[in-house]
Order: structure tokens, then C-alpha cells, then sequence
């Protein structure tokens, strides 16, 4: 009998905790949610840049993928395209590939910042927010490192000194 | 911790006060008392008894309805203080800066102590969540001690435990058909009457003993069906913006439904037809009549992986209004807003001197071109475009975000007097030709705008399990509200007539059926024990 007692209390509480542990979990990711987490297998996802080639992120298996989410009129933007470019060209041929998502703005603004910045990387416009809303991006610029197997190895979101660049794109070189 | 064997023949468990078959007091103390404390029919509270291992202790905590009240006290006053000022969720500002700006000190302290967020706080939750288990471990600690007690009473009760109750009566002589004609009457009243060696017991109402235990049901349902909000994929409710004129993809619908607005329509009541609201809408201005947008409904078909077009079969077009969603598999929309958005300007390349037009330019604000020809030799090309203008620190025009709330140009000009171009800065209200004197301006000639829809997407998948704890609930309060569980016992003890009577409220009721059921009978009404000891007291 009192075995028994014992291991009915234990269920019923056991359920009860599990019950508002798995509450209040679930609260808190509500708050902390992160779509893509670092670990995880970048989503896939095509967009067609600038020039008319289509870039498919899964077809960039192999190498390193340096994916910066970007605006035209974002202040730290400005400021880190041009060291991305520098770095772009020092890593290319050493398997890293830089894509630019641009969010939701003109081809007209989009082209004219580049040819501005003297950008060579493909740059690519996310027109519906598509891609951005896959990854889970709030605030630009946001920035993953994707290594060679399609994982997340990295996100870092606000600017990024020249040094920074360098150092991610030297952590996703295969 | 053994059982306890009564003399009656029942073995009851440890702690029992009242036996559960014969009523007899089986606790010492209870002997002294004039009358029974019948709640939970003097059954065994287990919690108060096992008190051994950890399990225990933490179960004993929660029975306590102590506790429980406590839980709920806390709550109120918690839920009490989220009302002083507004929740996070209200506001514009960041909550930093908003409650110190509006509520000064008070305003931070309340923003440090996690107020702003009140109703979604993990401690909130986690009152919430005790009051849940305290709810379940009372409910099972009472309900099933006292089913067992009343499902294991006898007809025939102790002498002890028929004095003490509370409607208490001995007849000396009665006579044999005095006792079927009160049976008689007990069965017309619709009780259940069970006998035993000449004894009766007659019962009713006993369900509505339940009463309070069916609302805890459905409570606990209730909480239940809140913490199913928290599942993935159950509870949607999120905003949608769409422009007129453009498709996108309905949120958490699992990248399955598109939506397509093709108007929106905002209608007002109009003086001259309501003739008889004439005075109130002179008075009232513009009234709205309706906000509606018509939009279609797609769904996805294929495979796509985001960036790609979507392959789209239409589902069914329908008129969104106020109160009026469109509805699909679970998911409802609703409108809920609208707005104006600059969608496009129109400038004429016009001769300053003569005021002559060479043709004229509309702007897509949102896809503007790089180069427009106006023919004859005439052609603008934008060199610069700014949606959101504004003069940055180092002067220079720059743009706040890429929503075109105040577009600003910078205009290359080619005619044929000036074939290498003269530059214009064009913003709204302002000209600026930088390099000197120009001969053409790009006079402004009007906005085109375009209005934007604003749609609620709801999914409520936990809706039906509130519904049904709600119905429950309420099932429980008029069970136990409605009906009262009523017990008479006549009983032979040593050639007497003993009437007892026990009711869990309304002993007024109680004593009406009696005296009803005792007429033509010679039997004594019996009296109540409880108003004769106010008496008594009042006496001396």
C-alpha cells in the first residue's frame, strides 16, 4: 500500500513538473528565439544577383560561405563593405565565397552603392524578405560563416572591423 | 501506520476520524465534541497523515488549501500591479527609456522589477503553475477519501455518530406504519432509501458533492489549454502587411499560403444618404463605414526553398472586412489596418525661362529606373536616389531606411542646348543645383500613393480545450450550487425511533422536507442542536 502511494504521488508530481518545466521553457524560447543557431545546417536558398546569375547556396557545398545581410542606408554597412570586398579578393581563391543579401530595396540603390564602393562579390536583393525571415534576421547587418559542409560555424550581427573579416573568413577556409 | 478495524467489522485507513461504514468515532478527541465535523465525511485525509519521504512533503505542501488561497492571493496582487502602468507590449518608446520618461522613478522601478512584462514573466507563469498543481493534488487528496467514505456508509450508524449530528430526535412510541408511511413519503421526495434490519437511510443529491471537483476538472483543463498556446504551431498571432497590388506569404503557415491583396477599400457614411444622421455625422466628421480588402488566396504547390518564385494555385477569393476574416484551414485573417504609402512622383523637365514642359517622368518609388527618355533629345537619369531623406552628419544627403517616407533625387538633365547634362538635387519642397545656374528644372507635378493593408493572422488550435474547461467549470458550480446532498437516517436503538439528518447546506431546506415527510406520521420532528446551543447561550 505504501509502495503504492508512493509511486502514484511520484507519477502525478513527476507529470506536473514536466508539465511547467516544458511551460516555462518554451516561454523563454519564445523570448530568445534563434532560427538558425550556430551547429546548424544553413537553410538553403536561391537569389539572383546583380548581374543575372543565380546563386544557390547548397551549390557553394565545399567551400566557405561568408553570407552578410545588408542595406543601402545602414550606417555600419557602408562602413564594412569595403573591408568585405578587400578580403573577398584575398580569399576567393582560397575556397571563400562572399554573398551579399541586400533586404527589400531597389536595383537602382542597390547598383549604385556598389559601383560607389567599387564592389566586386556577388550581391543579390532578398525582395520579400524571403531569406531574411528563413534566418531569422532582425537587425543589419547580420553575418553567418557557413563552412564547407553547410554548417553554421558563426553569427555575428552589428559592423565588423577589417580584422574581423579577415578572421572569419580565415575560421570557414576549407 | 496501520489500519483501523471498527467495531462494526469495516477496516478503515489510519487517520480515519468517523468510521467510513458506521459512522462511529474512531478519534479520541472527536468524542468530546457536541457535534460532528462532517466535511469530507471524517475520512482520512492521506497527506495529513504519511508525512515520511521527500514525495511526501512536497505532496502535503500543495494539499494544503492554506497554501493554495495564498497561491491565489499572490497572484491577485500580482496581477493587479501589471494594471498600473502599461505592459511592454503597449508602448512605442523602448521600455529603458519609455517608464522613467512617463512614471519617473516610480516609472524605473517598475521596469527594473520586471513589471513590463508582467503577464509573460517566468515567475507569473510559475504562479500559474502552482496554482495548477495545488488544484490537482487538493482535488485528489479530498475526492477520493471522501468517495470511498461515502460509497462505504452503512444504513445502520452508530449511536455516537447519529447524536452528533447536527438534526438530531428520538421518538419513544412509535408505531410500524409510522415508519412506512415516512417511507412512503421519503420515496416521493424523490430520495434514495435503503434499508437494514428495520433501519432506513435516505439519500439524495449526493452528486452534487462533486460539484466542486468537476470545476476543478475543468480549471485545470483551462490551464491546460493555456500551456498547449506555448506548443509550437497551435497558437498563431502575428501582423501582415501587404501593398495593393502584391502577393505575400501568410506567416507560419509553414511557407503553404499566399495572400494577394488586390484592393483596399476604406468607405465612409455619407451625409447626403443618411439623411436622418445628417446632425450627428456634421458633428462627427468623417464616420467610417468600412475597411475592407479584397484578396485571394494561394497555395503553395511544388517544393521551394526561400528566394525562389513560388509555384501558386489559387484557393478563394474573398473580401476581407472588419469582423468578417478570411478563413482556412485553422487560420483566420483578419483586417485590422490600413495605410497610405508614397508609391510613386511625377516631375515634368520644364525650361526654367519659358515654362515649357519637354514631357513628362512618374517615378516608381519602390523600382525607380536609371534612366528616363522624354524623346527629342531630351533625357533624365537618376544619379542618386535617397527613399528616406535626410542631411547626414557630414552633410552630404543621405537616407534614414529604405521606406520612402521623403524621396530626395539627385537629377542629371540632357537637352539638346545642354547635351552633357546639367545636376539637380530634388527633394520635396527643396531645389538644389550645385553646380551654378541650370536651365531646366524637373518641375514637381504630383504623388501617387498606394495603400497598404494591415492583417492579423490568427490560429487558435487550443480555443475548443477552454471552451470545454469553461463548460465544465460551470457544470461543477451548478452541481454544487444548485443541488445540496441531503441524508436522513431513522434508525431502531432500543425500541426507539432515532432520526438523524445531515446536509452539506441549506438546513432550512433540510428541515422543510423533514417536517413534510414526518406529517401524518407520529414520529417527533427532530431538533436542530446547533440553533438549540445559540439559545441556550443566548439564555444565560
Amino acid at each position: 500500500m505504501k509502495k503504492r502511494r508512493l509511486i502514484i504521488r511520484t507519477v502525478i508530481l513527476t507529470i506536473l513538473v514536466a508539465a511547467v518545466a516544458y511551460t516555462l521553457y518554451a516561454n523563454f524560447m519564445q523570448d530568445h528565439k534563434q532560427k538558425v543557431a550556430v551547429g546548424d545546417q544553413a537553410p538553403d536558398f536561391v537569389l539572383t544577383d546583380m548581374q543575372g546569375t543565380k546563386h544557390r547556396l547548397s551549390d557553394y557545398k565545399g567551400q566557405g560561405v561568408f553570407l552578410n545581410f545588408w542595406g543601402t542606408w545602414c550606417p555600419p554597412c557602408k562602413k564594412e563593405m569595403p573591408y568585405i570586398n578587400n578580403q573577398y579578393h584575398q580569399f576567393k581563391d582560397q575556397g571563400v565565397q562572399v554573398l551579399a543579401v541586400d533586404i527589400q530595396e531597389s536595383e537602382l540603390a542597390v547598383n549604385q552603392f556598389a559601383a560607389h564602393y567599387k564592389l566586386d562579390f556577388p550581391i543579390m536583393i532578398d525582395t520579400n524578405k524571403e531569406v531574411m525571415t528563413t534566418y531569422g534576421v532582425d537587425q543589419l547587418p547580420a553575418t553567418f560563416l557557413i563552412d564547407k559542409s553547410g554548417k553554421v560555424v558563426k553569427y555575428h550581427t552589428g559592423e565588423m572591423t577589417e580584422n574581423d573579416v579577415r578572421e572569419f573568413m580565415e575560421k570557414i577556409k576549407p | 501506520m496501520k489500519d483501523v478495524k471498527c467495531e462494526c467489522g469495516h477496516v478503515n485507513p489510519h487517520g480515519t476520524v468517523l468510521c467510513e461504514a458506521c459512522g462511529k468515532i474512531l478519534d479520541e478527541q472527536e468524542t468530546n465534541k457536541q457535534l460532528l465535523d462532517m466535511r469530507y465525511e471524517g475520512s482520512a485525509r492521506r497527506s495529513q497523515t504519511y508525512n515520511k519521504t521527500m514525495i511526501d512533503k512536497v505532496w502535503n505542501f500543495f494539499s494544503s488549501v492554506k497554501v493554495g488561497v495564498w497561491l491565489i492571493v499572490i497572484t491577485l496582487i500580482a496581477s493587479i500591479i501589471g494594471t498600473i502602468l502599461p505592459q511592454k507590449m503597449y508602448i512605442d518608446l523602448p521600455p529603458e527609456v519609455y517608464y522613467e520618461q512617463e512614471y519617473g522613478t516610480f516609472g524605473k522601478l517598475y521596469y527594473q522589477l520586471g513589471f513590463d512584462n508582467l503577464y509573460g514573466s517566468w515567475w507569473y507563469l510559475l504562479l500559474i503553475a502552482l496554482i495548477g498543481v495545488s488544484l490537482v493534488i487538493c482535488s485528489l487528496d479530498r475526492v477520493i477519501p471522501l468517495y470511498k467514505a461515502l460509497k462505504a456508509q452503512r444504513v445502520t450508524r452508530h449511536e455516537g455518530f447519529l447524536k452528533r449530528q447536527r438534526v438530531f430526535g428520538v421518538t419513544q412510541n412509535a408505531d410500524k406504519s409510522d415508519l412506512a408511511i415516512l417511507k412512503q413519503h421519503l420515496v416521493q421526495k424523490h430520495y434514495h432509501v435503503r434499508e437494514e434490519n428495520g433501519n432506513l437511510l435516505a439519500e439524495k443529491g449526493r452528486f452534487s458533492r462533486w460539484g466542486p471537483y468537476v470545476n476543478h476538472v475543468g480549471l485545470i483543463i483551462v490551464l491546460f489549454g493555456g500551456m498547449l498556446r506555448f506548443v509550437p504551431g497551435m497558437y498563431v498571432n502575428e501582423n501582415l502587411w501587404i501593398r495593393e497590388g502584391e502577393t505575400a506569404l501568410v506567416p507560419e503557415t509553414g511557407e503553404q499560403f499566399y495572400l494577394h491583396n488586390n484592393q483596399f477599400i476604406l468607405q465612409h457614411y455619407d451625409k447626403n444618404k443618411n439623411k436622418k444622421f445628417e446632425k450627428a455625422l456634421a458633428k462627427a466628421g468623417n464616420v467610417v463605414k468600412n475597411y475592407q480588402s479584397n484578396v485571394v488566396l494561394y497555395k503553395r504547390t511544388g517544393e521551394k526553398i526561400p528566394g525562389e518564385k513560388p509555384k501558386l494555385e489559387k484557393v478563394k477569393e474573398y473580401k476581407v472586412r472588419v469582423n468578417h476574416p478570411l478563413t482556412f484551414e485553422g487560420y483566420s485573417v483578419y483586417q485590422s489596418s490600413f495605410r497610405s504609402e508614397m508609391n510613386a512622383m511625377r516631375f515634368a523637365l520644364t525650361n526654367k525661362k519659358t515654362n515649357q514642359s519637354y514631357g513628362e517622368l512618374k517615378i516608381n518609388l519602390r523600382e525607380p529606373k536609371e534612366k528616363y527618355d522624354l524623346g527629342n533629345g531630351y533625357s533624365v537619369e537618376i544619379l542618386n536616389y535617397f527613399p528616406d531623406f535626410e542631411f547626414g552628419k557630414d552633410g552630404e544627403p543621405t537616407t534614414k531606411s529604405r521606406v520612402p517616407n521623403n524621396p530626395a533625387f539627385v537629377f542629371r538633365m540632357y537637352s539638346p542646348e545642354k547635351p552633357k547634362g546639367e545636376t539637380s538635387f530634388v527633394a520635396i519642397r527643396q531645389t538644389i543645383e550645385p553646380f551654378g545656374n541650370n536651365t531646366y528644372k524637373m518641375a514637381f507635378r504630383g504623388i501617387e500613393t498606394k495603400n497598404v493593408s494591415g492583417f492579423v493572422v490568427r490560429k487558435d488550435s487550443s480555443l475548443w480545450l477552454v471552451i470545454l474547461g469553461g463548460i465544465l467549470f460551470m457544470i461543477g458550480v451548478v452541481q454544487g450550487a444548485y443541488w445540496n446532498h441531503r441524508r436522513i437516517w431513522v434508525q431502531n436503538k432500543n425500541g426507539e425511533i432515532w432520526i438523524a439528518a445531515h446536509t452539506n447546506k441549506n438546513w432550512y431546506g433540510l428541515k422543510r422536507e423533514l417536517e413534510k415527510v414526518l406529517e401524518e406520521t407520529n414520529i417527533n420532528m427532530p431538533e436542530d442542536q446547533l440553533q438549540r446551543e445559540e439559545t441556550d447561550k443566548e439564555g444565560v
